[in-house]
Formats: structure tokens, sequence, C-alpha cells
């Protein structure tokens, strides 16, 4: 049928693995926006749900790293981690291979996309996915921008990449949700993680919500990199966002700095029409 | 620095779960699988996150690795601290580049 719903979030594992630690003035009002969306997902009657993520090397390493990759597997698995770690528990998440195959399809015509029968879901999809299908019921199709192993996917095509996909969903007749998710500014998983550059991160949803494609494809690696972070480099996954609802206005419903899940934390949604 | 083949070996220990079984019980049998220098075995014997970092190990690699061999965050976090303090700033990867190229300093 069409796109139904488009939006972002976070995922940091701190969300769901350090939650007792977070001020719960900040945590409990990201908390309800996330299940916000739950909700605004399930009342689009969203049939699948394309999770636009930033892996870090649950299933791609730099033995054969693809710019893009969408998972075509009848179910998949996660967390990778430690359960108790992350305080998600071990589960199958039911795939929607014939709809991936269709759509992965469509968006060869324009993006060189690898895809995946076997998926291993870290937590930058099973954070999301325990707000937001937290039965774990609804079909997932997961897909990756490499963001983490440079040379990373440059930014623009990861635009097109969103452009692909919308293309891709208005050609089946499912009702299909998207979610992008990636940290904007953070060091995650280092020293300085906890650091956050919240200017910088209010800049980045300021040109976001306008879907200003000029102003949201004019950052460097290397600017990011000094200014952002290495977390910075997942802004790929937003942009993609942006590239799926081109033309659109984004709505945060949430963004505020939560140093112990070590990012801006996000919420918000773009319109589909 | 193997840089490569402690990443590659650290990024099989964390997505499976047979390599974590045989990790535990003959650490020395998956270290063989890959090309390490004699610094680098020890410091995966040790868990010596401090080194592994300075050395460019990836946080969202390290970080799992961190948390199977029972690290709680906070030690993790100063793990990494002690290795630059003890060390000096990291050599290689991706944070060599960070904060002016202090690689990883606080």
């Amino acid at each position: 049928m069409a796109l139904v719903f488009a939006g972002i979030c976070s995922h940091g594992p701190g969300i769901t693995g350090r939650a007792e630690r977070a001020d719960p003035a900040l945590r409990d009002p990201f908390y309800a926006a996330l299940d916000s969306l739950r909700a605004d997902i399930e009342a689009s009657g969203a049939e699948a749900l394309v999770v636009i993520a930033a892996e870090h090397f649950a299933n791609f390493f730099m033995d054969n790293m693809p710019a893009f990759a969408m998972g075509m597997g009848e179910e998949y698995e996660g967390p990778i981690e430690d359960p108790d770690w992350l305080k998600i528990p071990r589960t199958t998440i039911p795939g929607a291979p014939d709809l991936s195959q269709r759509m992965i399809s469509e968006m060869m015509q324009t993006v060189d996309l690898a895809y995946a029968q076997e998926w291993k879901m870290d937590h930058g999809i099973m954070v999301p996915l325990h707000f937001l299908t937290p039965k774990m019921d609804l079909p997932i199709i997961p897909a990756n921008i490499n963001c983490q192993g440079p040379p990373l996917t440059p930014l623009s095509r990861a635009y097109a990449f969103g452009q692909a996909l919308r293309r891709a969903c208005d050609a089946v007749p499912e009702k299909i949700a998207v979610m992008g998710t990636g940290g904007i500014s953070h060091w995650p998983a280092t020293p300085n993680s906890g650091k956050i550059n919240e200017a910088w991160d209010r800049e980045f949803l300021r040109r976001w919500c306008e879907n200003d494609k000029d102003a949201l494809l004019s950052y460097t690696d290397e600017d990011t990199l000094r200014d952002a972070g290495q977390g910075g480099f997942e802004i790929r996954t937003l942009i993609s966002i942006a590239g799926l609802c081109e033309g659109a206005t984004g709505h945060i419903r949430f963004a505020e700095p939560i140093p112990i899940f070590s990012t801006m934390c996000v919420a918000a949604t773009m319109d589909v029409s | 620095m193997s840089l490569y083949q402690v990443q590659k070996l650290l990024y099989q220990l964390n997505r499976d779960t047979a390599t974590q079984a045989r990790f535990k019980t003959d650490v020395d049998s998956v270290l063989s699988d890959y090309k390490l220098t004699d610094d680098e075995k020890n410091w995966l014997r040790n868990g010596d996150v401090g080194e592994l970092y300075i050395h460019g190990v990836n946080g969202q690699i390290l970080m799992h690795y961190a948390a199977f061999i029972g690290q709680e965050w906070d030690e993790y976090i100063q793990a990494m601290k002690d290795g630059l303090t003890k060390h000096g700033q990291v050599r290689d990867g991706i944070y060599r580049a960070v904060d002016g190229g202090d690689g990883g300093a606080i």
C-alpha cells in the first residue's frame, strides 16, 4: 500500500541496560515518547517495520563490509549482547522474507544493496524494538548503513537509500512503517562516553525537521568526528529517513541529553504524506 | 599490533555463542585461529581492556568483550582511562584521530 509511518529514535545500550541510573525526570518522558511512537505504529496498521540501523559489528566486519544491507530472513535473533547486560531477553524476531525480497528488488534499481537471510541483532535494533514492538511480534526488516568501519557510506548515498526505500514502500501492497535509529553526537564506549554536544545535536535536528537536504548533506566526516564524536557518524540513519520523506517535516517528541545513556535521546516522527 | 586480527577475533567472540564457550574452556585454541602477537594474546587472555583500547580496538567491539568478561560499565570506562594514563594515547584505529589527534583523551 504505502509508507504509513516514519520516525527516528536513539538506541544506546544504556537506555535499557543502565535504566536505573538515569534521572527519572528525563528517563520517564523519554520512555513515554518512545511508547507514543509504538502507539502510532500500531495505529497505522503497519504490517512490517523496517529498521534502518547503524549496527556495531554484529553481522558486518571489515572482511566484507557493505555500504547498505537489508534482511531477507524468515526470522532473526537478538540481542547478541549478554541479555543481563542489555536487560533485553534473547529472542527470535519474525521477518518478512517475501516482502523483503520484493522491496530489495525494487531498491536495487538505484542502490547497490547487499541482502542477508541471516542477521543477528545488536542493541542498535533490539533497544528500539524493545519499546516499539515489545511483544516482538511485528515482522521486522532490518537494514544497515555502514556508520562504523571507514570508509563510510557517503551521506548523499544514505539520503538516496531513503528515497529508494520510499519507492519500494510505494510499490508494495503492504503497509510499511520505517524507523531510523542512530545517535547524534556521542562518543560511545570510550572514556568520553557521556559527552554530548547538545548545540551540534539541536542544529542537526533543526536541519532534519526542516528536511533541509543541502544542509543535512553538508557535514564532512572530519567535522563530525571532531564535533560529534565517532558516534556522530550514525547521522546516516537519520538522514535516510529525511530521504524517505523527502520534502516533509519532522516533529520532535523528545530530545534531551541523558549522559548515562551516552547520547542525546531522541524520539521523533516525519510526515509521510 | 595486528588490529584487524584482534578486532576480528573479538567480532566473532561477541556474536557467536560457540566461540564464547570455547574462549572460556580453551582460550588458546581461539587465539590460535588468528595471527596475533604474544602481547595481543596476553591482553586477550587477561582481559586487559586498557591495552586493547590504546592499541585501537573500536569501543563498539571492546564494550561487548568487556561485558563478556564480566566488567561492569564503570569498570570498563575506568579500564580505558587507566590505559590512557599508564600507556599514553591511542595509537591506532578510529580513535587515533579523535580530539584533535590526541586519540581519545578526556
